[in-house]
């Protein structure tokens, strides 16, 4: 780095990095792709929170989306697995080193179809980790079909209309047990921004569907995954703002107009509420408002549901605090008498 | 040990018969969720405990209740345990099987049958004994919904008068079956005293057949092969552990559940292990892998259809190099098959499980002590190897009762193979995840949350250049997949040898897993009836090893004896030994869903050799 008088030191987070050290190989995805602003806003994310990038654990699956982790946090680790089963492959990860800050990153066909049944279980588990759904409504790397998150009606460029109904996966992972569920929009940077800062607060699983438009095959006029009819039919539930942990409050807030929820690690999300009466902690609100949504064609985004206390599946698995993958041999390797009072019993 | 010569008549009065000592087996004919297994299994400890080599095979449907079951425990004072294809005492307690079973037994067979079902009208060449069991168990047990579990207890106390076994050796297997159940115990050695009572009053003993104390089976212990693997993996340092349940596996997990929790809980309390039942053997075996990269000494257990299913993530493990131990308890397939029966069916399908070019390490176990001992193999070769090792286990050894000298303590330390930590790669300044800097194929690692700018690197399934980065270069990719197949070659020399008995013959024979048992006693019948020597090779683990190509070198006939229709193994070995050797190997192969009998297989090279 250039130290010549003059040239301002690289400002850098609480940690002494500096933005860059968050940066990842350069995208591969369509100019204009959706995906590219998320990796984008990871960065800054993760580069804001100071989280040591050694610590994060990249993980996804197959297609356009889960290629995305090669283009963010070159320092972390990654695995880019199978189609449709990152959850499995980031559920071990974390078996064995619980101290990792999982993030897999999926996309609507690797969640919604191909892997909806490890989709679900992930949800029911509670493993904390982030998962984010990069949802274009069609497959990219197979060049346009579409997915299963694909609204009825909405058309393809060769004119194939849809007809069978959209899974919401944010619904789906409301009603099985996911504790952080948002929605949200590649283009509205300061929500998506805030919502993954207040994510890696979280201890549990933070779902966020990010509607994340595919400009070569789902951005026209028919789409309803396009840049144009998320302008048109966004219904943010709140204005959200997030003060981490490390960070002092210095501005009080109105409790008539915003509701603030702590996290589990001290910090504050703060939801000021564009929708009267919308309520992040009710379940079953929350996915009553959305089925409503699909009916009047509106996208709300914002944190649909959370729940910072539920225990999670580290928990409930009552692992020892050192990861199970370093473990020294004599923790896991019973001693001689172990083995002779087995053989004893067995006599 | 008794050897006095009686001189008996049979049912018929016409024949002599010389007292056979040590030297039978027993089949129980029962309908299943009758607790018959309780009975069944107090039997055979009760020869057991009396000294004299026994195994207990449990032949049951795949069915929770009201299936035929059948139980065959075979004493042999000469240590035979495979499963004889003769059945010399049938115990028959199920109405629904008992003519057939009846049938189709050997001229000079005994049974045992419950008064109601009349089987003596059938055969006139059998010996016959009838007991009343309703009459003795209504006596025994006032509560009438337990006489059903009950009465399967009183054959027990019969058999060991007819046979001579002592009641304080039946007495002591009861309290051990039933533990801390003293009312079940006591209840259960009521009947097994009643039926003992009413032979003793009422039967005539006409067979030849004896119990007699001997001193082979002081120190040994009883185990069947699942709870023997657990053990092996709790001993191997097992740290994750993911399953679906799926017979004939689900016992593993489910007995190392209960190690696990009585032995690997920290003194805080906490556990030291992950046990996951997964939604699918696709999520257990990702996971498996996500464990395996992230560190952990992860594992799963499955059968055949898992097998089938986790055959994309096994190409996964292979290409991107990540360590993992898979228990196959073979069942017979295809499909859903004979799923309650045994088999050796998955050899092939798991030695390429996945597509494009992938070749798996297996482990071929074919003794308890083997399960326990190989699980240390396992993790230590899937750690060191980077990659999927498939411990080839079967139901009949998974599943049923075995006698086996108690195992030995883990002699090395664990093995975790090439990983990299901070210090080392302080030390380095960097590393290129797939570059083989040993020659040996095997590059080095480094897992997630190594607290170094330079530890990351990017696991991905598609093509990738030494350093991991995606790449579709054909070079590349080439050179990649040779050094893949270096690392297999290098492989050859750390699966386990095989074994081998060589007595310089001309003829030899190659047989792995549980057939060892019967290839022993054909090797013994071959000798003592034909006057015919073989030498025997036991696989232990794929690649093969150079000990199984100079045993094929050496011999020119090479009888291939294994548990499917295809000559899996053969197949196998015919990809791997020189072309002008091929000729020489022989197939023998069942696929009857039964453990494989010493009868069959000394009949069959018999016949092939012209005999």
């Amino acid at each position: 780095m250039a130290t010549t008088p003059g040239t301002p030191a690289a400002k850098t987070n609480r940690i002494g990095l500096a933005v860059l050290d968050y940066k990842g190989g350069k995208t591969t995805l369509c100019a204009g792709c959706g995906h590219n602003a998320i990796s984008e806003r990871i960065i800054d994310a993760m580069y804001e929170m100071g989280v040591q990038p050694e610590h994060v654990a990249k993980m996804s699956g197959i297609g356009c989306s889960s290629k995305s982790p090669a283009y963010f946090m070159s320092r972390s680790h990654s695995f880019n697995s199978v189609h449709g089963r990152m959850p499995s492959v980031a559920t071990g990860a974390m078996l064995a080193n619980r101290n990792l800050l999982t993030l897999g990153v999926s996309g609507d066909g690797d969640s919604a179809s191909i892997g909806i049944g490890q989709f679900v279980h992930l949800m029911r588990r509670n493993l904390p980790m982030i998962y984010i759904i990069e949802d274009n409504g069609v497959y990219g790397l197979t060049k346009g079909q579409f997915s299963a998150t694909a609204d009825l009606g909405s058309k393809l460029k060769t004119g194939v209309v849809n007809d069978l109904p959209p899974i919401d996966t944010c619904a789906l992972a409301i009603e099985l047990g996911a504790t952080f569920v948002g929605r949200s929009f590649s283009g509205d940077k300061k929500q998506l921004h805030t919502m993954l800062k207040a994510a890696i607060a979280h201890k549990g699983t933070v779902m966020l569907d990010v509607i994340s438009p595919c400009v070569t095959f789902n951005d026209h006029d028919g789409s309803t995954k396009s840049y144009k009819y998320m302008k048109d039919h966004e219904e943010p539930l709140q204005d959200i703002n997030f003060v981490p942990h490390f960070e002092e409050i210095n501005v009080e807030y109105d409790p008539g107009t915003t509701m603030e929820v702590t996290m589990h690690d001290g910090s504050r999300l703060r939801l000021h509420k564009l929708e009267a009466g919308y309520d992040p902690t009710n379940r079953i609100e929350a996915v009553r408002r959305l089925l409503e949504a699909h009916e009047k064609q509106e996208v709300l985004t914002g944190v649909l549901y959370v729940n910072p206390k539920a225990p999670t599946f580290i928990d409930l698995l009552n692992l020892t605090e050192h990861p199970l993958a370093t473990l020294p041999e004599s923790i896991t390797r019973p001693g001689r008498q172990v083995l002779e009072q087995c053989m004893e019993e067995l006599r | 040990m008794a050897t006095t010569d009686v001189t008996l008549q049979d049912a018929s009065g016409r024949l002599e018969r010389k007292a056979i000592v040590n030297d039978m087996s027993i089949q129980v004919a029962t309908v299943n969720g009758s607790g018959s297994q309780s009975s069944n299994t107090v039997l055979l400890r009760s020869i057991f405990q009396m000294g004299v080599p026994v195994s207990g095979k449990n032949l049951f449907p795949s069915n929770i209740a009201g299936l035929p079951t059948w139980y065959t425990i075979r004493a042999n004072k000469d240590g035979y345990i495979a499963r004889k294809k003769e059945i010399d005492f049938l115990v028959a307690m199920n109405a629904e099987t008992a003519q057939e079973d009846v049938i189709s037994l050997a001229p000079g067979a005994s049974v045992l049958y419950d008064e109601p079902l009349k089987l003596n009208e059938i055969r006139q060449d059998l010996v016959f004994y009838t007991v009343p069991y309703d009459k003795l168990v209504a006596a025994v047990c006032p509560e009438a919904k337990l006489r059903k579990l009950v009465k399967n207890m009183i054959y027990v106390g019969v058999v060991a008068q007819l046979l001579d076994i002592d009641m304080g050796e039946v007495e002591k297997a009861i309290r051990k079956q039933f533990a801390k159940k003293v009312k079940a115990a006591n209840l259960n050695l009521g009947a097994a005293q009643a039926g003992f009572d009413y032979a003793k009053a009422n039967l005539k003993k006409q067979d030849p057949y004896h119990i007699a104390r001997m001193d082979k089976t002081a120190g040994k212990i009883i185990i069947d092969g699942n709870s023997a693997a657990a053990l092996g993996c709790m001993f191997a340092g097992v740290t994750v552990v993911t399953w679906y349940p799926i017979t004939p596996s689900s016992s593993l997990v489910e007995t190392l559940i209960d190690y696990m929790k009585e032995h690997r809980i920290d003194p805080d309390g906490k556990a030291t292990f992950a046990i996951v039942q997964a939604e699918d053997e696709l999520a257990a075996i990702g996971m498996v892998l996500g464990a395996g990269w992230a560190g952990a000494r992860s594992m799963t257990a499955t059968a055949g259809p898992g097998i089938s299913l986790m055959a994309e993530f096994a190409g996964l493990a292979y290409y991107a190099e990540v360590p993992g131990v898979i228990w196959d308890i073979q069942r017979v397939g295809p499909s859903t098959g004979l799923p309650t029966r045994t088999s050796q069916g998955d050899i092939l399908s798991t030695a390429f499980l996945s597509h494009g070019d992938t070749k798996n390490i297996m482990l071929f176990p074919c003794s308890v002590s083997e399960c326990f001992d190989m699980a240390q193999d396992a993790f230590n070769l899937a750690e060191q190897f980077q990659t999927l090792v498939f411990v080839m286990s079967d139901l009949d050894l998974g599943m049923n009762n075995w006698m086996s000298d108690p195992f030995k303590y883990p002699q090395t330390p664990i093995k975790r193979g090439k990983v990299l930590s901070k210090q080392d790669l302080d030390r380095l300044g960097s590393f290129a995840r797939y570059k083989d800097v040993d020659g040996d194929g095997i590059p080095y690692r480094t897992l997630p949350g190594t607290e170094h700018t330079a530890a990351a690197y990017f696991a991905r399934g598609s093509g990738h250049n030494e350093k991991s980065q995606y790449s579709e270069r054909p070079d590349d990719f080439e050179h990649n997949m040779e050094r893949i197949n270096r690392k297999f070659e290098t492989a050859r020399s750390f699966v386990p040898r095989p074994e081998l008995i060589s007595k310089g013959a001309k003829i030899g024979i190659i047989a792995y897993g549980t057939s060892h048992w019967a290839i022993t006693e054909s090797l013994d019948q071959l000798h003592k009836e034909y006057k015919f020597e073989a030498d025997y090779l036991r696989l232990r683990g794929y690649p093969f090893t150079r000990e199984v190509h100079e045993f094929i070198e050496k011999h020119d006939r090479v009888y291939v004896v294994e548990q499917n229709r295809d000559a899996q193994m053969l197949s196998l070995l015919k990809l791997d030994v020189r072309p002008e050797l091929v000729t020489r190997l022989r197939s023998i192969a069942h696929i009857h869903g039964l453990p494989l009998d010493a009868r069959s297989v000394t009949d069959e090279i018999m016949t092939m050799e012209g005999k």
